[in-house]
């Protein structure tokens, strides 16, 4: 069985039919950690334990032909989703050995629909980057080249499901944190509506704009994973009940007539040839399969990336205050009053872009330069809404890729933050206006690396965008990333 | 030199739902340390906060109560600063868009009627306590507190003595238990105040540099603080010094105020809209429904007291000023006490037991006092047992019958009993009777005072003294 084939349509079939039992698939995927993930490190922890006896739940609820498409289903999590008796790190420093007594509602939503939990995946620090290297705990490869980074902050999510260490994964998206290291690693992956999933249990980064979301083989995999997560949530104020139903209905309807915008600012100077040429042949499909790609433009894509940075800094620089060294997580040794104990409890915790997006943040909330960044962001996000409203009104989604390039080297980016933001060009704005956006593989580079595309859809729009995705899927079927060796 | 006084006053007030701001915990008083809180009060990673919307509803309340415009839109904002006690190390507060704007309150002062100005009134949540000295080297923290919602009533700087200031919270307080959004207990820290205070040449127009003295716990520590203030400033300007704008802590045991941190050490607090919340929207439907559903207050039932139930207007004043006297008093009433006797009984006894023990409940119901004043109209009891009796109500919250028929205490109205104790009074006071019969009437008063001293002041005066009148009649 290679399980990095297994979707999880496919899985819940021999599920149902008795080809293979919860418990077994489950020990196969955890016996594929062990010897695949030393490559990779895309697992912060390893539940053996729970997964197994989780894994026997599911078998009795096979058994008895209960349960739904997701039972028995092995899975793993960004490290920033709490998970009751599970660390959640993070991948911080901070919050290296910190347990919650509380499951965020998205993973206990799976689990109450009978997914089984493999683990806990590495991340950005506090989700803060763009690929996985500002880790505390380790650094992620990407399974198309154990060189390359896989994106982030969603890295070690993206890097599981594409090197067949889980079948699915959930990550978050601030700033295109699911949609970036999908497009790296090969893999689909969907940020939805802002409000469409509880962030009940998501530790914050940006909380207006933060948002969890499936990581996927296939386009119909992220459908039947969104079915489960989503909903209005008694513990998150901004979660809605999107009334859409089920994602998956209407998913193989095709795209004849579908009007597809394309904005010239998405395939200009800076996407690299790579990039580029695959997104073009992907239109030139679109129109094939009968749908009506039209160029057109967003002006305000240049203030996105400005207007992403204030704001989401801005949110970080509050939300990560709680972690002072009082109640739990690190605290340093070395203090002799209280302002020393926050000082150096959050100098030694903290790694360097945490340190840059809080600095940053606090600077843009002051006094006095409040107009200037914070309140003006706000307003170019209002402008940005307004005219993504606009284009709404014309097309049924925009077509474009996820990032400018494919997957870089380690360490490239490291010492140029300023570049790295940069690579999230196409995808911040999304979340800034709160829109559902999904990236599936396209093609590969002249080096061999995949390249992804992005779909955004207006609010609450996202059966529209994977019907979109599923249909290029069915005439392009998506390459299988290259088996690692031992 | 001769000053003004201008004083501004922000009122902190628990508000009295059962759960606290954002989640369910329970917003009871006291508790082992940090048995009352969860992951959201305590602001665990990854938990949200979620709006209780009674708390919106009370805030509401107490602006409509207190004259406020009740905004159709208004949002909680986040308040940034570092303290081991803030969990979040922010507050979830209102900046820019509070619950309440520009109402206003009446106080008398000196018989003149003067109208406070109120600012605005924003919803807040409460932080924890730090409890030091039970480690040797460092300090606790309980997050009970953390969650409980508060209000903050901000005031105009129209209050210019200490004796308005007040009179203001005074005001303020009966008015919001009055509506029963807040218990106020000063001493559980269920209203506590911050006095901001300026002083400036008597005249002139301009403001002078305020300071602000924080949670006073008392009307009298307001009091003392403001005063102790205005004397402090006072000798700051008549030195031609300069009053800097600083947070000053009142110390109530050395009836002196302290320095803690002046405008250029004040926090930037970062001000930003909460995204975990969405914004808080009224309909003017919802308003108007709040407004409808607000009880009778002060002011309301002194008219109805002084104009209906022909009650003085210095009593309907002081029954009125606390919502449990005044609800003692309609209960009364209700159960058909006459008003007069009722609010005579109130404003003596009742509040001379209150004033005693220093406390601000009534353990027992008004209907009560009516049964008390009824046993006294049938003679029962005599006024004088009857005084008695309520104390003892007071203290033990049983019926005035339970205590009349334990200590014995009915009026003794059985002539043959009479007869009896008379005739031994006769019996044992020859030197009295005489004198009576040699025409001094005063022997009369001493002869009756003996009767009721014998019978423990129980016997009916009236069949007393005609019984006595009788027989001395006869020994004529």
């Amino acid at each position: 069985m290679d399980l990095r084939k297994l979707t999880i349509k496919t899985t819940a079939k021999a599920l149902r039919e008795k080809e293979i039992s919860a418990v077994e698939l489950t020990e196969n995927f955890i016996k594929r950690i062990e010897n695949v993930d030393s490559k990779i490190d895309s697992f912060v922890l390893v539940c053996r334990e729970k997964a197994i006896s989780d894994a026997k739940v599911a078998q009795i609820h096979l058994d008895n032909d209960e349960g739904n498409v997701l039972t028995g289903i092995p899975m793993a999590v960004k490290d920033n989703m709490c998970t009751k008796g599970i660390t959640t790190t993070c991948s911080s420093h901070m919050l290296e050995n910190f347990t919650p007594s509380y499951s965020s509602t998205a993973v206990e939503n799976l689990q109450n629909d009978g997914a089984v939990l493999l683990g806990k995946l590495n991340l950005d620090e506090f989700a803060m980057g763009g690929s996985t290297e500002s880790s505390y705990i380790k650094k992620t490869k990407n399974p198309w080249g154990l060189k390359r980074v896989p994106g982030g902050s969603s890295g070690g999510s993206a890097a599981a499901v594409a090197s067949g260490q889980a079948i699915f994964s959930l990550g978050s998206d601030t700033g295109g944190s699911i949609r970036q290291p999908a497009s790296f690693c090969g893999v689909v992956g969907l940020k939805p509506t802002y409000g469409t999933v509880s962030r009940y249990g998501l530790v914050a980064f940006a909380s207006s704009l933060d948002q969890i979301g499936p990581i996927t083989k296939t386009v119909e995999d992220s459908a039947i994973v969104l079915n489960s997560i989503s909903g209005k949530d008694q513990l998150d104020a901004t979660s809605v009940n999107s009334g859409v139903g089920d994602y998956t209905e209407g998913i193989s309807g095709g795209v004849k007539g579908m009007r597809i915008g394309i904005p010239k600012q998405y395939l200009a100077e800076g996407v690299a040839p790579g990039v580029s040429e695959n997104v073009k042949l992907a239109i030139r499909e679109y129109e094939k399969m009968g749908a009506v790609c039209e160029e057109t433009s967003l002006e305000l894509a240049d203030y996105a990336i400005a207007a992403y940075y204030i704001i989401s800094s801005a949110e970080a620089s509050s939300n990560l205050a709680r972690y002072d060294g009082i109640k739990y997580g690190y605290r340093s040794s070395n203090f002799k009053n209280l302002i020393e104990l926050y000082k150096n409890t959050r100098s030694e915790a903290f790694g360097a872009e945490v340190k840059r997006r809080i600095m940053l943040g606090t600077y843009v909330l002051s006094s006095g330069y409040y107009d200037a960044y914070y309140k003006k962001a706000l307003q170019i996000r209002t402008l940005i809404k307004d005219e993504f409203d606009g284009l709404f009104n014309k097309f049924d989604c925009i077509l474009g890729p996820t990032a400018p390039t494919t997957a870089y080297n380690i360490g490239e980016m490291a010492d140029d933050p300023l570049q790295m933001y940069l690579g999230d060009v196409f995808t911040v704005s999304v979340n800034i206006a709160g829109l559902p956006a999904i990236s599936i593989p396209c093609g590969l580079d002249e080096i061999g690396l995949p390249v992804g595309m992005q779909l955004i859809g207006k609010a609450f729009g996202e059966k529209t965008i994977l019907r979109a995705a599923y249909a290029y899927e069915q005439e392009h079927p998506f390459a299988l990333a290259p088996e690692v060796t031992a | 030199m001769k000053y003004d006084v201008v004083i501004g006053l922000e009122i902190h007030v628990e508000l009295d739902t059962k759960s606290k701001i954002f989640c369910g915990c329970t917003t009871k008083f006291g508790g082992d340390a940090n048995t009352h809180c969860c992951p959201i009060c305590t602001s665990m990673p990854g938990t949200l906060p979620v709006m209780n919307e009674k708390v919106v509803e009370y805030a509401a309340k107490a602006g409509l109560a207190l004259n406020c415009e009740v905004a159709n839109f208004s949002k909680m904002d986040r308040k940034n600063y570092f303290y081991p006690d803030l969990p979040k190390a922010y507050q979830i507060s209102q900046f820019d868009l509070p619950i309440c704007n520009g109402g206003y309150v009446g106080i008398e002062i000196e018989g003149e009627e003067k109208r406070i100005g109120i600012t605005r009134i924003h919803m807040e949540e409460d932080a924890g306590k730090l409890i030091h000295d039970q480690l040797d080297n460092g300090s606790l923290v309980d997050y009970n507190r953390c969650g409980v919602p508060l209000i903050e009533i901000v005031s105009e700087p129209d209050m210019s003595s200490p004796e308005e200031a007040r009179a203001y919270a005074e005001k303020v307080r009966s008015i919001l238990q009055y509506v029963g959004v807040s218990d106020c207990k000063m001493q559980e820290g269920s209203l506590r105040v911050d006095v901001n205070l300026s002083l400036k040449p008597t005249g002139q127009k301009e403001f002078g540099t305020r300071t602000e003295m924080k949670n006073l716990n008392s009307f009298r520590s307001i009091l003392r603080a403001a005063e102790s203030e205005i004397k402090r400033q006072s000798r700051v300007l008549d030195e031609s010094g300069v009053i800097v704008q600083e947070t000053r802590r009142w110390d109530d045991d050395a009836g002196k105020s302290y320095s803690m941190r002046s405008k250029e050490e004040a926090h930037d607090y970062r001000y930003f809209p909460e995204p975990d919340l969405v914004p808080i929207e009224l309909s003017e439907d919802i308003i108007k429904t709040y407004k409808e559903s607000l009880p009778e207050l002060p002011h309301e039932r002194f008219v109805r007291y002084t104009e209906d139930l022909g009650i003085p207007e210095y009593d309907a004043k002081l029954i009125t000023v606390s919502v449990k006297t005044s609800d003692f008093f309609d209960q009364a009433v209700v159960a058909g006490a006459d008003a007069k006797s009722a609010s005579n009984w109130i404003m003596g006894d009742l509040m001379r037991l209150m004033k005693e023990v220093d406390t601000e409940d009534i353990p027992f119901n008004g209907d009560r006092l009516h049964s008390l004043i009824k046993l006294i109209e049938k003679g029962t009891i005599s006024n004088n047992i009857a005084k008695k009796v309520f104390a003892e109500m007071f203290k033990s919250g049983k019926t005035p019958q339970e205590i009349v028929k334990e200590k014995d205490l009915e009026v003794v109205s059985d002539t043959g009993e009479l007869e009896q104790v008379v005739d031994k009074i006769i019996e044992t006071n020859p030197k009295s009777i005489e004198d009576y019969l040699g025409g001094k009437q005063k022997a009369m008063g001493f002869l009756m005072g003996q009767v009721m001293k014998e019978t423990r002041g129980k016997a009916n005066p009236q069949m007393v003294s005609k019984i006595l009148r009788e027989k001395l009649e006869t020994l004529k």
